[in-house]
């Protein structure tokens, strides 16, 4: 390994002025494309967005209708693309159903805990005090209890449903979100801005609202991209366990849970679901790292 | 030292104490649920109340999680109902199974991650950069049962080299270890993943330090550089991530054990609260939280080790 040093360790990043600026919205979204990996995640979760919101033309079958005369032969075939599973549904119908309520109730999670998170890490960073003890003290606890453990606690205390997945997310992801504005808050609270309002006589919540908080969007929006691949992922995992959406409607980490069981006869039961949910996650975590190397480049 | 020790210990205990009681309360808050859950959905109502009445479950809630608290500290955990035996019992095989998996991939996961990370980070935008960044993105973008259905479709499935069970019954003509070998890749994989990452990006920042410039300039081989002058810097920041990833690996492998069918502490939790194994639910969120405190120590002490900047 003893090669010349190459030049990178050396070399000082030229000045961000000298780079292409483009403005507004457009020119941020126009800019993904210069990160391989922002474009092909972003591809990604396009396609399963566009397959979500034209299920009803996409699918070839109803989700739930079984077709008993295919459970003959269930491996993939001219009338059933992806196969049928035991119950005779075409799983390609059910992958493209499935996608839906992934797809509503992983973001929906991440803007609650977002808020959430945001303004409880905006009050414990900028009022400090005991705000800011019980904030830390409780979001400690939170994240120190093992999550998967809280859902199946509290899942098969209340049941599980669409609203009671999204409220779990959101309570337990909030305190990562907040533990991050609130280092971003006391960084910013020092800002000539923030003086600035306050000799205005801006009230605080003005303050935290307005000067801070559109200050702290750069990391929190990779955050919120990131956050919504690992809830994909806890979606599939609640499903998978038993404890995720209620049947028969298609999920895609129930579909597992029913057909695994049988891998050693039929593999592309649990196949195609998993390679559905896994495409979706990895889109989501490679926008995440593109727009991570976009943010650092400016 | 000690102030640190002490102000830990305090935190440990609040949280037991906090957590424990939010448990408890989840699962007794109104008199007859516990009754109700004990006899089924099919007990008529006079049943229900002459248990409540037979176990004294009508007092206040903050009396019995006192007395929970009292026979608790004497070892005294209850029966767990859904596997017939002492809750210690229950959980202690458990926990045990547990942690026999997560010995082995904790062991796989530092080298493998360690030697990963420091290798994409050492050259940043390097084409091994790319390929190492690229392969921990996927690997933690993978969900752990769709990754065990993957590798199971080709090493029991197709090439039949491994058992797709690991129930550590040494039946069907499968070794021990054999049976191990697919639960703990899965778990490495993923955990991997994010671990790689974490590591990766540390030593991307250490090696802008000036540190290092001049360790460059004054001629030293690269290999010493990173050996003598970046990793053990930038070890620093991941050594917390890396000892959390035993909270991980305890708790929080429920669905590897579940898809290999594991016998061991994340499934017994499962289980007992699809059953509603009130007892054994209680005591097993204790010790996962015990053990989540216990591991955020370790991370600090650790880092204080690492750190003598901040060993003040």
């Amino acid at each position: 390994m003893s090669t010349p040093v190459t030049a990178d360790v050396l070399t000082v990043s030229p000045p961000a002025a000298s780079r292409r600026r483009a403005r507004g919205w457009w020119g941020r979204v126009a800019r993904l494309a210069d990160s391989t990996p922002a474009t092909v995640g972003a591809a990604l979760i396009l396609v399963w967005v566009v397959v979500a919101a034209l299920a009803p033309l996409l699918a070839p079958y109803a989700p739930n209708s079984n077709d008993l005369a295919a459970l003959a032969s269930t491996t993939p075939s001219r009338a059933h693309w992806l196969g049928t599973d035991h119950l005779g549904r075409d799983i390609l119908s059910r992958i493209v159903w499935g996608a839906r309520p992934v797809l509503v109730i992983a973001p929906l999670a991440v803007l609650g805990a977002t808020a959430l998170g945001s303004l409880l890490g905006l009050a414990a960073g900028y009022k400090r005090g005991w705000i800011d003890l019980v904030v830390t003290r409780s979001c400690d606890i939170v994240l120190s209890f093992p999550v998967i453990i809280l859902y199946m606690i509290i899942l098969t205390h209340f049941g599980s449903s669409a609203w009671n997945i999204v409220g779990v997310l959101t309570l337990t992801k909030a305190p990562i979100i907040a533990r991050i504005v609130r280092g971003l808050t006391l960084e910013l609270r020092e800002r000539e801005y923030v003086a600035a309002a306050k000799m205005r006589g801006e009230s605080s919540l003005y303050i935290m609202l307005v000067e801070i908080l559109p200050n702290a969007r750069g990391p929190l929006i990779v955050d919120m991209c990131l956050r919504t691949g690992y809830n994909i992922i806890i979606i599939g995992v609640l499903g998978f366990l038993g404890i995720g959406l209620p049947p028969p409607d298609p999920d895609w980490g129930g579909m597992v849970k029913d057909t695994y069981g049988m891998m050693m006869v039929w593999p592309h039961m649990a196949l195609f679901p998993c390679a559905a949910i896994s495409s979706l996650v990895v889109g989501f975590n490679l926008l995440a790292v593109g727009l991570r190397e976009i943010g650092l480049r400016d | 030292m000690a102030r640190f020790a002490a102000k830990h210990l305090v935190f440990l205990l609040l949280t037991l104490f906090v957590v424990s009681f939010l448990v408890f309360a989840l699962n007794e808050f109104s008199p007859g649920d516990v009754a109700r859950k004990e006899l089924g959905a099919y007990a008529t109502q006079d049943q229900v109340d002459a248990l409540t009445k037979r176990l004294r479950l009508d007092r206040p809630l903050l009396v019995r999680y006192a007395e929970y608290l009292g026979k608790a500290a004497t070892g005294d955990l209850g029966y767990s109902a859904r596997f017939k035996a002492p809750v210690k019992a229950v959980i202690w095989k458990h926990l045990a199974n547990t942690a026999l998996l997560a010995a082995i991939a904790f062991a796989c996961i530092v080298p493998f991650s360690m030697v990963l990370g420091i290798l994409a980070g050492m050259r940043e935008s390097s084409r091994l950069d790319r390929a190492i960044l690229l392969f921990s993105t996927l690997m933690a973008s993978i969900p752990e049962f769709a990754l065990g259905v993957f590798l199971a479709s080709v090493f029991v499935v197709w090439l039949g080299w491994l058992p797709g069970t690991a129930t550590l019954v040494a039946g069907g003509g499968w070794s021990l270890s054999a049976q191990l070998v697919l639960p703990v890749a899965v778990i490495v994989l993923f955990d991997a993943g994010y671990v790689i990452s974490m590591i990766r990006a540390s030593m991307v920042e250490v090696m802008q330090r000036p540190y290092i410039r001049t360790a460059v300039l004054k001629g030293l081989p690269f290999y010493r550089v990173i050996l003598g002058h970046a990793v053990r810097n930038a070890m620093i920041n991941p050594i917390t991530v890396i000892l959390l990833q035993i909270n991980y690996l305890v708790a929080g492998v429920v669905v590897v054990e579940t898809v290999f069918a594991y016998p061991g502490f994340g499934r017994m939790m499962l289980e007992a609260a699809l059953f509603k194994d009130i007892a054994l639910i209680e005591a097993g969120a204790l010790v996962a939280v015990g053990l989540a405190v216990l591991t955020n120590i370790l991370g600090d002490v650790a880092y204080m080790i690492l750190d003598p900047r901040i060993r003040a």
